[in-house]
């Protein structure tokens, strides 16, 4: 379907951006090349509209049903029953709220962290690519070892009793005798960590294309260095800054391993991952658990299309 | 005082001199806080623990060479290689022909698949696993190896294309006309041209997702039936102390990987070395 409307535009189809790629292309623009950009799309769109949209489709579907007259648990008729989005919104507002404010914190505390990191990376140490290649490395090895093991390996780290909790009572970060993990800070900070990496890579990839003619510039016509930063730095690194914050914001939001009590989290640090698992998997209440996803997936919607709006959909990939 | 008569480039460099410093300090204390889990989780797949594994007890191998002792996470490991390499082929083949056609043809529904190919990325993984959860359990869909897979490949192509995507950017189409113009057929101008030169890209795209798939906890959750993976292993014992064993898994697959990605930055340093000499 969607393949009837690919058509040869060389001219108009390509943005500025890419033109240049473009003009190369020796298949642009003829009738063939669509054809062929078609059959290499088709098995690609084809499985990501079975297997991802038509879910979210499914979601909808599911959020609007309504429990079945005999009253079966986890039986559900379709309906169209908008009911089941406020009575989640009002049931679970506190973990709706929890959890935007969590990865609210967590993607400013992330992005703290990451843009020296990524500037470190990017542009310091530019002059020694094998150095620069060994940091990115050590930046990306998080990924490399289990998000889970991860995870438990900072709950034990920072358990009751543990140095590095004494540490943190002596700093006066956590109160003597008192407990860290089961705490919304602590859901924080393993959200903020494991996240890390995702705000650093895009900021690193916009921060290492900068031209370091342009700082030398400014600094030739006696802007200092914080002007510089401000004025040159930070503005060239926006779109990285930008979606670094989609792509650390949108999984915190969903998040719900380091929310739950296995993990960095007690009860009452649940967030709508940890909802939408409680409702779907152990309740049975299918309905809830789709209009609570619904609910998320329309505020991730929400921020892309403010960004889409921004940066354009080429900037996407 | 001099700071007042200093020339404001030489006020400049004091300026920048301090602020490097502490930039290097900066970037140390960040990655010490990034690694610290990774040396914990090696560390702790030594520790002669019996149940828990939660304080020292001492140094052994054993957990390394007796792995299979610890019931179901051989089995769990087995799954996920399995899971991780149909995905990762599925995947690859998939996300590197949409690269292709995505940088070499224009069209004009580009906008609309670089957006369908960027929402998997953007959503959250709860809401594929529940949406995928409710598409296969409204369908009557046996939960199993199979969902796990579908749902695998699905949330890899995008990576796939993003990473192989940069490297048919780079490709001079002239290589491919050349080849062209000495009569090669569009299989052969393929198959001797284009994929060996985006072959590191392809390389990079295959183990991006490999590592997505092997790591995927809330999505194969869902779907998983009755079938355990390694992360689903790690998850059930959470509750009661994960073994050490489960560390010497991720331990192990953290070396190759890294070992891996170390080596081909090293093939590539090499490469350019002699290419410039």
């Amino acid at each position: 379907m969607a393949i009837a409307g690919f058509s040869a535009s060389p001219s108009k189809g390509g943005s500025k951006r890419n033109s240049k790629g473009a003009s190369k292309s020796a298949l642009k623009g003829d009738r063939k090349g669509a054809w062929v950009a078609g059959i290499l799309l088709a098995p690609g769109l084809i499985y990501l509209s079975l297997f991802f949209l038509t879910p979210l489709v499914q979601l909808v579907v599911t959020a609007l049903e309504s429990p079945d007259p005999s009253y079966a648990i986890g039986a559900y008729v379709y309906d169209l029953n908008f009911q089941n989005f406020a009575d989640v919104a009002v049931k679970y507002s506190l973990q709706i709220f929890r959890s935007f404010g969590y990865a609210l914190l967590a993607t400013i505390f992330a992005l703290l962290i990451s843009y020296p990191l990524a500037y470190f990376v990017g542009v310091k140490v530019r002059r020694w690519p094998l150095l620069q290649r060994m940091t990115l490395i050590l930046v990306i090895a998080p990924f490399f070892i289990s998000f889970l093991l991860r995870t438990v390996a900072w709950k034990q780290l920072l358990a009751q009793g543990s140095p590095l909790l004494d540490v943190l009572q002596n700093l006066g970060l956590v109160a003597h005798g008192g407990y860290f993990i089961g705490t919304p800070a602590a859901v924080v900070f393993g959200l903020t960590y494991n996240f890390i990496p995702f705000m650093t890579l895009p900021i690193y990839t916009t921060l290492e294309r900068l031209d370091g003619r342009l700082l030398e510039a400014g600094s030739d016509l006696y802007a200092s260095p914080f002007k510089v930063f401000t004025k040159i730095t930070l503005p060239l690194s926006m779109p990285g800054v930008v979606s670094g914050t989609l792509l650390t914001f949108i999984p915190i939001a969903g998040d719900y391993v380091n929310a739950s009590k296995e993990f960095l989290g007690a009860p009452d640090t649940s967030m709508i991952g940890n909802m939408v698992d409680q409702d779907f998997l152990a309740n049975q209440n299918y309905p809830y658990a789709s209009a609570l996803s619904v609910l998320l997936m329309a505020t991730i919607l929400i921020l892309v299309s403010l960004y889409v709006r921004r940066a354009g959909t080429e900037e996407l990939l | 005082m001099t700071s007042i008569t200093a020339k404001p480039a030489a006020r400049n460099a004091r300026k920048i001199r301090i602020s490097d410093s502490l930039l290097w300090v900066y970037t140390a204390v960040a990655l010490v806080f990034l690694l610290t889990p990774i040396v914990y989780t090696i560390v702790f797949s030594f520790n002669d623990s019996v149940r828990s594994n939660t304080v020292w007890e001492g140094f052994t191998l054993h957990h390394w060479t007796n792995l299979c002792d610890q019931p179901g996470i051989c089995a769990s490991v087995g799954n996920s290689f399995f899971i991780g390499g149909v995905s990762t082929l599925a995947s690859t083949i998939i996300g590197t022909m949409m690269a292709i056609a995505l940088v070499r043809y224009r069209f004009r529904a580009r906008s609309l698949v670089s957006l369908l190919l960027f929402l998997p990325m953007a959503t959250p993984e709860i809401v594929m696993g529940a949406g995928l959860a409710a598409l296969f359990f409204n369908s009557g869909t046996e939960f199993g190896m199979t969902t796990i897979i579908i749902a695998h490949i699905m949330f890899c192509i995008s990576f796939v294309v993003v990473t192989v995507k940069a490297r048919v950017q780079t490709l001079d189409p002239v290589l491919e006309e050349a080849a062209r113009d000495l009569y090669a057929n569009p299989f052969k101008v393929f198959m001797k041209v284009t994929l060996p030169l985006l072959l590191p890209g392809i390389i990079s795209a295959a183990l991006l997702s490999f590592a997505l798939s092997f790591d995927d906890f809330i999505i194969t959750y869902f779907n998983n039936g009755s079938t355990k993976t390694f992360p689903l292993f790690v998850y059930v014992s959470a509750a009661r102390g994960v073994p050490a064993e489960a560390n010497v898994v991720s331990s192990a697959v953290f070396l190759i990987a890294i070992t891996v990605v170390i080596g081909m930055q090293v093939v590539s340093a090499a490469r350019r070395k002699k290419y410039s000499a």
